[in-house]
């Protein structure tokens, strides 16, 4: 996902510009705006119902099901900004969690032809993961979530392949299972193999809903494979040549989709690119940054995305190694009081030279000041 | 009239009371969670609902007792938007929070300044240079002599004056600042500089205008000229409160201003002093506190911008331990004694017979050398 998609999607760094009003002043939407100014129609509306916005999209929580010891399934209503999505693209799901706002990135499972409005997303409960487990412990139905509009490459094509070869590993069946069931949905004659890793059955969270699939559509074959349990299931351990083979040996006049955890994304696409079909595999990363350790040694590069300029990390502040840069960032204090050099970090790590703090959040509003790269880093300016 | 008091530590002293009050802010910084985004969401909501039911209030204004409500009602939404939410959410005391809604960089308030601007010339200049003669442009404001050491000349006679219409039209005043038209008079800002700021000035007067004496006043019909006084009178109301809770935070009798050359360099624990000895604040109920958006804490606010104000209580008892055991002055007084002596000091500066002249004021802070014993 792109800074600019984030900035977008998060409205962070956007100051929202009063713009003349005289060309709009006729329509009772800008009366209200210019009625409700500086606020804005929304902050007025989500005091009655947070669900009713002008502006803003949320998605309220109605039905909440536990399919797996790990995992939860939430159906949301979102509010009437929502456009949609194609199968295997991602929204981001924003919610409060002791005062701070947390968003993550989720794919709806459901079709994306599904009739009643509403969308459904699978939630695994990570360990350490502070919103998958909040999610997992406390999501009811009337949860009031953040929500955006749907984004993301990873899709099915509109002309729809001759044949659809999806592969998934854990909480990485969400997009694909979307896929299959947009498909399905479609009356999709073509073949279609659907292969999930799993631990072991009880971890396949959409397990009777597969089963179900495959036995009303002949033309799917869903193959599931336990990776730690070595009964049942229709293959063993990880994904290697033959599998692929089992599954879909007709993989070379197909297009496939892959999306999973590291390990699994890196042994499909190795096995693709050894048999030359790398250009028909399509891939979703669900794997959070990885935590750069903090140890003091001064790495990486420190990258400024609009300015198209990179230097390697010198150890000293953002605001320092930007104007060494030759860079003209806003700044005011130099001392972490005024936020006037607040920026948007895209990605990396950073440590707060006040608290010794670290973030390693993407798309995340930093002091420029009083922050140093923790390896490589990138920043929206 | 008291005199500020002059003080005198040793560097050590000075680092080792930085050390402390970094601790305090850090403890408050770890315990910051959802008791402070339930607390400034519930103001919001009360300010939301008052303005709410002001204005309904006013479509009944031709009977007296809802006119006082509405008008009322209003002002005290006008009194908390300013305060207690839009001075504090954009000196990024909520920014922590991720919530668009209340981040710094895009919140805008219910008075004729821009908030850019107002972020500029409050949260980086005033606060970095805080009561820095010829630097912290909030002495005087541009307009008016606060300080002994401002060079007096017969403008300032109309001292009292400059600071009724100053009161009184505060928000536009505000609106104003960071023009530093003083500067441009004297030349040392040229008039270009001002061009993009007028633009912001413009428009955002310009739809506060529009709100408050256009169209809410044409949607209650025939009783415009009703709604347009309450509406008026409302923003008179938090010109003259804020004004005043304001001017309380710098110029009560005993507060220290500083000078360029003794600020230089500065340390952490420096700064510090210089905050604390610069502000004073206001005692007073729960409810004053919250109307005056905890700028009644001015010290604390002035050592601790960037933490929600209603933490400013909280940690007052420590910051006045630490005051009296550094021997340093807390400044603290009722509304009347403060707001008085702030009033006192304006008419007075009005004429040229100071009490102290600028070469006979000693510095208010002295650092000695470590092998200096201190009473502390």
């Amino acid at each position: 996902m792109t800074a600019d998609a984030a900035v977008k999607l998060t409205g962070l760094t956007q100051p929202r510009k009063l713009e003349s009003g005289s060309r709009r002043r006729f329509s009772p939407v800008a009366l209200f705006e210019a009625l409700a100014t500086p606020h804005g129609v929304d902050r007025y509306l989500e005091l009655v119902n947070p669900m009713l916005t002008v502006r803003e999209m949320r998605a309220e929580v109605t039905d909440v099901r536990r399919s797996t010891a790990d995992t939860v399934t939430l159906t949301m209503r979102p509010t009437r900004q929502w456009r949609g999505f194609r199968a295997g693209q991602f929204v981001q799901v924003s919610i409060d969690i002791d005062g701070v706002r947390r968003t993550r990135c989720y794919s709806p499972a459901c079709s994306q032809h599904r009739r009643d409005g509403r969308i459904e997303l699978t939630v695994k409960a990570h360990r350490g993961g502070l919103v998958s487990q909040y999610l997992n412990t406390h999501a009811t139905p009337g949860l009031v979530v953040g929500l955006s509009q749907a984004d993301g490459v990873f899709s099915l094509p509109d002309q729809r392949p001759d044949r659809v070869l999806l592969i998934s590993g854990g909480s990485g069946i969400t997009p694909v299972l979307s896929m299959l069931r947009t498909l399905c949905d479609e009356g999709y004659r073509g073949d279609v193999a659907f292969l999930h890793y799993a631990d072991t059955e009880a971890d396949v969270c959409y397990r009777d809903d597969l089963q179900k699939i495959g036995e009303q559509h002949p033309n799917v074959n869903v193959v599931v494979a336990y990776t730690t349990q070595t009964s049942g299931g229709d293959l063993h351990g990880y994904f290697r040549h033959e599998h692929l083979d089992a599954v879909a040996p007709w993989y070379s006049d197909a297009e496939a989709f892959l999306c999973g955890p590291p390990a699994l994304m890196a042994s499909v696409r190795e096995v693709f690119d050894t048999r030359g079909a790398g250009q028909s595999l399509h891939t979703e990363e669900f794997t959070p940054p990885p935590i750069a350790a903090d140890d003091g040694a001064v790495t990486g590069t420190l990258t400024f995305g609009r300015s198209d300029v990179a230097v390697a990390n010198a150890g000293t502040t953002l605001l320092e190694q930007a104007e060494q840069a030759g860079l003209r960032p806003e700044h005011g204090c130099r001392m972490g009081i005024c936020f006037s050099c607040t920026q948007v970090k895209t990605s990396g790590c950073t440590r707060n030279i006040r608290t010794g703090e670290t973030n390693s959040d993407p798309d995340t509003e930093v002091q420029l000041c009083i922050s140093v790269p923790v390896g490589d880093v990138a920043l929206d300016i | 009239m008291t005199r500020t008091k002059r003080v005198a530590l040793t560097d050590a002293q000075i680092d080792e009371l930085g050390r402390e009050l970094d601790a305090i802010r850090q403890r408050v910084v770890d315990d910051l969670g959802a008791e402070d985004r339930d607390y400034i969401y519930k103001i919001i909501k009360w300010q939301r609902g008052l303005e709410v039911a002001g204005r309904g209030s006013l479509y009944l204004g031709f009977l007296p007792p809802f006119w006082l409500a509405g008008m009322t009602a209003l002002s005290l939404s006008k009194i908390l938007d300013n305060m207690e939410i839009g001075h504090n959410v954009m000196h990024g005391q909520y920014d922590w929070m991720r919530d668009p809604a209340l981040n710094s960089k895009v919140f805008e308030w219910d008075t004729a300044c821009p908030g850019d601007q107002w972020r500029h010339s409050h949260n980086y200049l005033h606060h970095t240079y805080t009561n820095i003669l010829d630097k912290d442009r909030d002495v005087g404001y541009g307009i008016l002599r606060m300080d002994e050491s401002q060079k007096w000349n017969p403008y300032y006679l109309g001292n009292p004056v400059w600071a009724f219409l100053l009161m009184t039209f505060f928000q536009y005043g505000v609106a104003l600042h960071d023009l530093e038209t003083e500067h441009v008079i004297t030349g040392k800002r040229k008039l270009s500089e001002n061009k993009e700021l007028w633009q912001g000035i413009w428009r955002k007067t310009g739809r506060q205008t529009l709100k408050d004496y256009v169209l809410f006043p044409a949607l209650t019909g025939p009783l415009f000229l009703s709604t347009l006084t309450a509406n008026a009178t409302a923003n008179l109301v938090r010109n003259v409160w804020a004004y005043s809770i304001i001017f309380c935070g710098h110029f009560p009798s005993g507060v220290a201003t500083f000078t360029q050359e003794e600020t230089q360099n500065e340390t952490r624990g420096q700064w510090y002093v210089r905050q604390m000895m610069g502000s004073a604040n206001i005692s007073g109920g729960k409810l004053f506190h919250i109307l005056s958006g905890n700028l009644s804490y001015q010290i604390e606010h002035h050592l601790f911008p960037d933490l929600p104000a209603r933490r400013y209580p909280q940690i007052a008892g420590e910051v006045r331990a630490l005051c009296e055991k550094y021997g340093l002055p807390y400044n603290s007084g009722r509304l009347s004694r403060q707001l008085g002596s702030t009033w006192a000091k304006i008419f007075r500066l009005a004429v040229p017979f100071g009490l102290v002249g600028v070469k006979g004021t000693p510095p208010a802070v002295t650092v000695v050398p470590d092998n200096v014993s201190v009473a502390a």
